[in-house]
């Protein structure tokens, strides 16, 4: 492994947004031309992946490099330097794997669309933004990446910015997001006040040391974990930020596989294991995964009423993104990280197929109106079954495993949070089942006009589909197999710290658990579901309750929003801006005028008064010098 | 004859003209007042560059009246100028830079 190797990596789709993002003018006469541009990018970056694993796999010591200085001042140096390790790897090969497969998708899907080429520019920065994130070998260039994903996500989801709803997730979306930056940014503060540095090779160590805990105290690093953490809250939409996520379904069906299920919104789930050390030493896993299994719970309850199916599995990832911080907030890094995997796959799978029956649908989202999609749309049914199968634990399917091993640990931690878990897998199975039946089998109750041109999507579409379908089914048994035994967890133990929250247990028992309650949810959906469409009225308070989300929007729209905005009108606009700033530039101008017009009367426009007051400074001046001098 | 004599006729001869351009409204009389001061301060330079037997005083007259000549083409062009464009060479009714 060469620093040439991990640069050509890192700027591949950063070359492939410079090309689509400054000549897409020329290139908008061919489409096509300007989408393989994009996906030829990111497989540049897909191949140097698989070589970087590959020679870690064969045994290379993980790779850390700076390349050269950014910043340097008196008493500190920020570099721009890549750590690459099996997390690293492991990373790299989820975001750039699914991400090609994306964009090969998307060329299908955005077909005819207006803004082509600044779409694809748009999702070739996002994976140059990504790979800055996970490569970096400081929180500054975490942080760098961590604000351009960020970006990215906001022009994404305003993508189509003539539709005022879109514009308005967009910038929700940014604003939720930087509530959860400031913390990020508070933490780098104080993880640099501490250890001067902001490596991570640096911090770490310094951490682990002795004396360090001596010189500032625990609380030194419980604070600077949480702030970290109340950033990963805004990113990857936990309890109480996770609001923008399911607004953030405005955006193009690609872009939410992409960023809002697969990647992005796993940042924060990243940037915990990579600092796993530190909550290790400060104990906030606990304050970690206590918001991630309330988070998972809360939103799998709100996922049961919905009737839009992008946003049902928005409300999904959040609740997996919950599960994930569980496994990490108890310690469990590898197993929070193997589910961000499996999660990647399964959950990008069904995004697009969602994308797929869209498409079919003439932009249809609301599955009341849909039906016995099977029949006419046997591929994209096919894979959305594994897709949901591997999510709600069916046996041997991805999600089974990874979850599972959440769970185990999750029982060593906090028989609570094992529980309120295990309640969240059968919501989880059961709202995905709703989904299928209602949308893919029964009666159909499609406009007659749509369903006259109902169709399967084109190859480049289901290609991407068909090949994300056999990873979803199968990593989790290659990567899971043997629970803390397998593969995966070889792979990256090297990474975190001893888990030494090992669960107790027998671990097929809590397999057996899982998987029939797992069962239990898609029974309970086929009893519910398989002949019934869901009522348009809820059938009362609690199902009111959850078909307006808790009226959680509502809260914060008077909570904050109001307020804020009143302040912003009444105080900030129109008392400081217009009386005091405006007030004292126009008074400084008025003064300037008065004092002018007292001094134009001096020009009177008569030479000979000039000449007077002339001659007179002359006489003074020679009656000075002669007598006085 | 004395030094003083010369440099006393001078003097007159500046004063009347400082008057003459503060107090006359005509434009070619202010003009004509102030060739009078340019030229009573050649006489004054005549008058020390002989009594002092140095030539300098006299050569700095050649440049004054050079300068002189070259003032009086343009002086008398402005003054043509105004003419056409007002009807008037008053200067106080020249008054366009009033404030």
């Amino acid at each position: 492994m060469s620093i040439e190797l991990i640069v050509v990596l890192l700027v591949a789709p950063l070359v492939g947004f410079l090309i689509n993002g400054l000549f897409g003018k020329w290139l908008k006469g061919s489409e096509k031309l300007s989408g393989w541009i994009g996906a030829l990018a990111v497989l540049v970056s897909l191949v140097c992946s698989i070589i970087v694993f590959a020679s870690l796999h064969g045994g290379a010591a993980p790779f850390d490099e700076t390349l050269y200085e950014w910043i340097t001042g008196e008493s500190f140096a920020f570099n721009i330097g890549f750590h690459v390790d099996a997390l690293t790897a492991v990373m790299l090969l989820v975001i750039t794997g699914v991400g090609f497969l994306i964009h090969v998708y998307s060329i299908g899907y955005m077909h005819g669309d207006e803004g082509y080429t600044r779409y694809f520019a748009y999702l070739n920065l996002f994976v140059f933004a990504m790979l800055i994130l996970v490569l970096g070998n400081n929180y500054l260039m975490m942080f760098v990446g961590w604000e351009g994903v960020g970006l990215c996500s906001y022009l994404l989801i305003g993508f189509w910015y003539d539709k005022q709803s879109a514009t308005d997730a967009g910038k929700k979306a940014f604003i939720m997001n930087r509530i959860g930056d400031f913390g990020f940014l508070l933490g780098m503060f104080t993880l640099f006040a501490a250890f001067g540095t902001l490596d991570f090779g640096t911090i770490f160590d310094a951490a682990e040391a002795d004396n360090f805990q001596k010189v500032f105290g625990a609380s030194t690093l419980v604070i600077a974990t949480l702030l970290l953490f109340v950033g990963a809250i805004g990113k990857s939409a936990q309890i109480p930020l996770y609001v923008w996520l399911p607004d953030a379904m405005e955006g193009p069906t690609p872009v939410s596989a992409l960023i809002h299920a697969a990647t992005m919104v796993t940042a924060g789930v990243y940037m915990i294991a990579r600092s796993a050390v530190l909550y290790e030493i400060a104990h906030t896993g606990q304050v970690v995964a206590w918001i991630g299994v309330l988070t998972a719970f809360f939103a799998a309850t709100i996922a049961l009423t919905q009737n839009d199916i992008k946003r049902i599995l928005a409300y999904s990832t959040v609740s997996q993104l919950g599960y994930m911080f569980v496994g990490v907030g108890v310690g469990a890094y590898a197993s929070g990280i193997f589910h961000l995997v499996t999660h990647a796959f399964f959950k990008g799978l069904m995004f697009l197929t969602a994308g797929s029956v869209m498409h079919a649908m003439a932009n249809e989202l609301d599955m009341r109106k849909m039906g016995g999609l099977k029949s006419k749309m046997p591929i994209t049914h096919w894979t959305f079954l594994v897709g949901a199968l591997a999510i709600a634990g069916f046996p041997f399917l991805s999600g089974f495993w990874s979850k599972d091993e959440i769970l185990h640990s999750a029982w060593g931690s906090s028989p609570i949070i094992y529980g309120i878990g295990l309640v969240t897998a059968f919501l989880t199975a059961f709202y995905m089942f709703r989904l299928i039946f209602v949308t893919f089998y029964g009666e159909s109750r499609v406009d007659s006009e749509v369903a006259s041109h109902l169709h399967e999507s084109p190859p480049v579409m289901w290609v991407p589909l068909a090949i994300l379908a056999i990873p979803s089914a199968l990593i989790g048994l290659l990567l899971g197999w043997g629970g803390h035994d397998s593969w995966f967890h070889h792979f990256t133990k090297s990474v975190f710290p001893d888990a030494h929250h090992d669960a107790s247990g027998n671990v097929i028992v809590f397999m057996v658990i899982s998987s029939v309650v797992g069962l239990a949810g898609i029974a309970f959906a086929w009893r519910r579901y398989s002949k019934r469409v869901p009522s348009d009225e809820p059938t009362g308070a609690l199902h009111r309750l959850l078909t307006n989300k808790y009226y959680v929007d509502e809260v914060y729209n008077t909570l904050i929003v109001q307020p804020v905005k009143n302040g912003s009108q009444f105080l900030l606009w129109k008392l400081v801006d217009n009386g005091i700033i405006d007030g004292i530039v126009n008074g400084v101008a008025a003064l300037i005028r008065f004092v002018g017009g007292l001094l134009r009367r001096l020009q009177t426009g008569l030479v000979q008064a000039y000449i007077i007051s002339m001659v007179l400074g002359i006489v003074l001046f020679l009656a000075y010098y002669l007598f006085f001098t | 004859m004395a030094l003083e004599y010369y440099l006393v006729l001078s003097a007159l001869l500046f004063t009347t003209g400082v008057i003459g351009v503060l107090i006359r409204r005509n434009a070619i009389i202010i003009f004509m007042c102030i060739e009078l001061m340019l030229n009573a301060a050649n006489l004054a330079f005549v008058a020390i560059s002989r009594s002092l037997g140095e030539a300098t005083g006299q050569v700095f007259v050649f440049f004054v009246m050079t300068v002189a000549a070259a003032e009086v083409a343009i002086g008398l062009a402005i003054i043509v100028s105004v003419f056409k464009h007002r009807q008037t060479i008053n200067v106080d009714e020249v008054n366009s830079l009033k404030g």
